[in-house]
């Protein structure tokens, strides 16, 4: 027991304790400012976000102790009751939960919420992780890949009940599990090729063109003939010039091809005029540059943008942000504390945030591929893919790159549950770590 | 695929973070280093600039009595943001408006900005705003902001003094100075002198938060208003004031120059209004009324009313053909009542009592000679010369011209010449026979009562006059360069003291026809002048100077409709001398008819 015990925290990777540790602190600095008053000169208020966010973090910290002496296994053993608990959470959050703008997401205890989101993500990455990782597994076997679909799949599909987009989009992020434990590479290229179809599909779903018999209607409908019309040549052209025998190949490959893209082209646009409200439409329109009639529309991100223009190269010095002080960006000390450290911090505090970021998930990419264990590095990719997501999503987000999707960055915004939740998931990673010259599994 | 193939996926996920992370440095490399744009625009949210007015010159008399000052009146504001369930018919009552109305501005303000404030009612005085200051406490979202507007102290010369108000469009564009909302001189003297009395304008910033409520003052940034000058006028406020007593209830107008430097003493333009009534929230309604009576209050007669000027003329044509030569100051010329209608029991006349006795023959005689001099054997070409040079005569008393003097909006009037005429009957299709009558100060001639005041100046200086002008001192620097030109006519000081002695036999002479403007103990010069309207009753005009030498003051009185220039006019000038020189009134039973005249 001792001999244990000295020796897993021997082993713990403390780059990445030191990393969050200072995450944690930079980002406690950020909410103190965001959530205080230039003119108040007591600016620590225990009552304020401000000191609940050190309660948490205090919490946060004997929570990632108790993990770190709880035997790995535990977490493996228990990794199917904790996601059939989560998914209780979750059913139940959609009956009883409390609604905070718009999204039926939080637990109402007394003077807390707690989002079962958030604890949503570590106990997929485990379950995947064990499932992945069990001996019978063959990622080639079609059942595999549909349960593993399905793991991430139910509470994805629950959350996007609630409604909550941004987390719905974290949980695409194991799509880079499955690529690392063999999904077909070709599910980033065709990622990619629909992004591309979707970006063109609302940037021209905005264009009017007069149709002979219809009248004036949006011009997709010239994008989706002429999509047909150059496929179906670019098909014909190709299967002429190449050799026969691939002929076959590529008029079905071809022909799929242009098939899918219309109808991500197809579904994204119905989808966008029928089942968006306006104002989510117009969020992802502000984001294109296109004109929407709501002054309102880009209100969060223009004054994110400038909060972080005023910034300048060094900042305007912790607490002395006149943006970050007088609440001109919504949800300042959430989902857009970014702008907080873009206007107080500058330039130099922003890249740095990004830098560490960067620095963590590589740091975690470099342990999953030292482990032995399968468990260990499926998790530990399931970790990195959340944590980038979360960093994607919201840094590009408040920098005007992506749309509007409230989530927030890990370790930085306030809030217990996250902060819970992020701890918890690179606690076990860091425990399990600790094991690999222990055990093999 | 092979282990070490799916080890090499890492790489792949590793280069995508990267990837991003360089996309991220670059955008934030974007806004926080190369593009200044956000930057502004959170300058723009977060700073507030604060114009500071500076307090506006004011207008003192001659004698440093304050005529024009500055007092607080308030602006009511309204943030509609934090103006949420307004109550809006309890806050039509508080205002007193209608509950249309009302709705209009509030709706208007809230399209405007709905977090900064705007204005929603204009320029309430210190009693209407205390009245409703209780009450507007219980409205949030409701602000005052103090403002300067004018007062005139003295209550008088609304006319010369103009009006300050709020700059529309054109005035916005035309100078950088104004913004929406300011106030500027829009007329007469607040207008002209628009430059020394406004002042420089000082700032104060301010960190506002999202809802435009300061929070911050940058000390550092600071700048002190600079109050504008002081503008001291010629007016004396006395004289002024007595002459406005003098001609209430009348139409008319009144100019008092100083002769020596041709100091505007008074000018008054009747009938007069208010000049407070102009200001504050009333002016809508009062500029409508004063625009729409038939007696055009809003009319400056003083300085753009043209009339003929009748007998008073035939002074200048005896002063031009005394210069001439072709007549000396006995030159007696029968009185033909055969070729032009006269008054009186005379016969023949010289120069002085014809002046006094207003003899018409004589002047058509006189201004025949000085027309037809024989230039031109033809007579109708004589004539066309001669009167293009007695135009040139006549316009160096001032006639058809502005005066200058930095007076704002004068007319000129008109002083015929020969293409005018020629215009009317064609060139060479007339002669002196066709346009004699301007001789007498009738026919084609226009002068205004100004001019006529200079002319008084002109006689009382004998041969000069300064440029009559309204302002002494600005800012402690003196009158402006160039306000007070002086013009020397071209016309012997020596045929001056005939047309004086004349003036002089006008108002002692027992048949003089200025006798009501006597003074007792003073030796007042005048004329009287009457100008005809058809079907109507004649306009009185009189004017004079006084003492006879070395005057110190010389005046014209119009009153329109009232009859003989005698009659009213000239006991008018009297009471205004003696008032001026002595500061009392004598003849109050004078006095008292005047002031009960109502014609």
């Amino acid at each position: 027991m001792t001999l244990r015990e000295s020796s897993i925290y021997k082993n713990i990777d403390w780059s990445l304790v030191i990393l969050v540790g200072v995450l944690m602190f930079f980002g406690l600095l950020n909410v103190v400012s965001a959530t205080s008053n230039l003119e108040i000169a007591d600016w620590f208020d225990w009552s304020g976000k401000g000191g609940k966010q050190l309660m948490w973090i205090l919490i946060c910290s004997f929570l990632g102790f108790l993990i770190l002496n709880i035997e790995s296994e535990f977490f493996i053993r228990t990794s199917v009751l904790q996601y059939l608990l989560t998914l209780v959470l979750l059913v139940a959050v959609l009956i009883v939960g409390k609604k905070i703008g718009g999204a039926r997401s939080w637990f109402g205890l007394g003077g807390m919420s707690l989002q079962p989101s958030e604890f949503a993500k570590p106990t997929t990455a485990l379950l995947l992780a064990w499932y992945l990782s069990r001996d019978a597994t063959k990622w080639r076997s079609l059942k595999v890949r549909f349960l593993s679909f399905l793991i991430v799949g139910i509470p994805a599909g629950l959350i996007l009940l609630q409604p909550d987009a941004g987390t719905v989009l974290v949980f695409a992020g194991f799509v880079f599990v499955l690529y690392r434990e063999g999904l077909s590479g070709n599910i980033l290229i065709l990622g990619f090729g629909a992004l591309l179809i979707a970006i063109a599909t609302i940037l021209i779903g905005t264009t009017t063109v007069h149709y002979p018999f219809f009248g004036t209607e949006s011009g997709i409908g010239v994008f989706w003939i002429a999509w047909i019309a150059i496929g179906t040549g670019i098909v014909f052209l190709a299967k002429y010039l190449t050799v026969p025998r691939k002929r076959k190949k590529i008029s079905r490959w071809g022909i799929a091809s242009i098939v899918a893209g219309l109808m991500v082209s197809i579904g994204l646009h119905l989808g966008m005029e029928t089942v968006l409200k306006s104002h989510q439409r117009d969020r992802i329109h502000v984001l294109f540059g296109i004109d929407v009639n709501n002054p309102d529309a880009d209100y969060n991100i223009r004054h994110a943008k400038a909060a972080i223009g005023s910034g300048g190269f060094s900042g305007k010095g912790w607490m002395h942000g006149p943006m970050t002080a007088y609440s001109f960006v919504p949800e300042q000390e959430t989902d857009f504390i970014f702008c907080t450290v873009g206007e107080e911090w500058g330039f130099a505090g922003s890249v740095l945030v990004i830098l560490l970021f960067t620095l963590f998930i590589l740091r975690v990419i470099v342990i999953a591929e030292r482990q032995r264990s399968n468990f260990t590095r499926i998790y530990a990719y399931g970790v990195a893919s959340i944590f980038f997501m979360h960093l994607f999503v919201n840094v590009g987000m408040v920098l005007g790159l992506a749309p509007v999707i409230g989530i927030p960055l890990p370790f930085f915004s306030y809030g217990g549950s996250s902060l819970i939740g992020f701890t918890f998931l690179i606690a076990v990673l860091i425990r399990l770590d600790g094991e690999r010259f222990r055990i093999l599994r | 695929m092979n282990k070490t193939g799916l080890k090499n996926r890492s790489l792949v996920f590793g280069g995508i973070v990267v990837i991003i992370s360089l996309v991220f440095i670059a955008r934030l490399g974007h806004i926080q280093l190369i593009s200044s744009d956000w930057s502004n625009y959170a300058g723009r949210l977060t700073e507030e600039r604060e114009a500071l007015d500076p307090m506006r010159g004011k207008f003192l008399d001659r004698n440093g009595a304050l005529i024009v000052s500055n007092i607080a009146s308030y602006d009511l504001l309204i943030t509609p943001r934090k103006a949420k369930n307004l109550d809006t018919i309890a806050l039509g009552k508080v205002l007193g408006l209608e509950y249309e109305a009302l709705k209009k501005r509030l709706d208007k303000a809230a399209a405007y900005s709905r977090y900064v404030p705007s204005i929603m009612v204009k320029q309430l005085n210190a009693q209407e705003f205390a009245m409703m200051s209780k009450d507007l406490m219980n409205f949030p979202g409701i602000k005052s902001k103090t403002r300067s507007v004018r007062s005139n102290v003295a209550g008088v010369a609304g006319h010369i003094l103009g009006e300050y108000r709020e700059v529309d469009r054109a005035d916005i564009r035309g100078d950088a100075y104004y913004q929406l909302g300011d106030y500027k001189g829009k007329s007469g003297l607040e207008s002209s002198f628009e430059q020394s009395l406004r002042g420089i304008p000082g700032a104060r910033y301010h960190i506002v938060d999202v809802r435009n409520n300061v929070q911050e003052t940058l000390l550092e940034l600071d700048t002190m208003p600079i109050p504008g000058k002081d503008v001291t006028l010629t007016i004396d406020v006395e004289l002024q004031k007595y002459a406005e007593k003098l001609l209430r209830g009348k139409r008319g107008s009144v100019v008092a120059i100083e002769p020596e430097t041709g100091e505007i003493l008074a000018i008054v333009s009747a009938p007069f209004y208010d000049a407070n009534s102009l200001t504050g929230t009333r002016r809508g309604s009062v500029y409508d009324s004063l625009n729409t009576h038939p007696w055009k209050p809003l009319y400056n007669r003083a300085l753009r009313g043209t009339y003929r000027p009748g007998s008073i003329f035939k002074m200048v044509q005896g002063l031009i053909a005394l210069d001439e030569g072709v007549i000396s100051a006995n030159t007696t010329i029968a009185c033909n009542r055969s070729i032009i209608g006269c008054h009186g029991p005379h016969t023949a006349d010289n120069l002085t009592d014809a002046i006094s006795h207003s003899c018409n023959p004589y002047f058509y005689e006189v201004m025949r000679r000085v027309v037809l001099k024989g230039r031109d054997p033809n007579p109708l070409k004589d004539a066309s010369i001669g009167l293009t040079n007695w135009n040139e005569k006549i316009k160096e008393f001032g006639f058809g011209t502005k005066l200058g003097g930095h007076i704002p909006w004068v007319r000129p009037g008109s002083i015929p010449n020969a293409l005018v005429y020629d215009k009317i009957y064609g060139k060479n299709h007339w002669g002196y026979k066709t346009i004699y009558s301007i001789s007498i100060g009738e026919g084609e001639l226009l002068t205004t009562p100004l001019q006529m005041a200079n002319l008084a100046a002109i006689i009382g200086n004998r041969g000069y006059y300064r440029e009559p002008h309204p302002v002494r001192d600005i800012g402690g620097l003196g009158k402006p360069a160039g306000i007070d030109s002086i013009h020397t006519l071209d016309i012997l000081p020596k045929h001056f003291e005939t047309v004086v002695n004349a003036m002089q036999k006008v108002i002692e002479d027992p048949n003089g026809t200025g006798n009501l403007a006597q003074i007792e103990g003073m030796t007042i010069c005048g004329k009287t002048g009457t100008v005809q309207n058809k079907g109507k009753e004649d306009h009185s005009v009189f004017i004079a100077f006084a003492p006879r030498d070395n005057p110190k003051i010389a005046l014209s009185v119009y009153v329109e409709y009232a009859g003989a220039g005698g009659a009213w006019a000239a006991p008018i000038a009297g009471l205004l001398v003696e008032k001026y020189l002595t500061d009392t009134v004598s003849n109050t039973l004078r006095e008292e008819r005047i002031l009960a005249f109502q014609p």
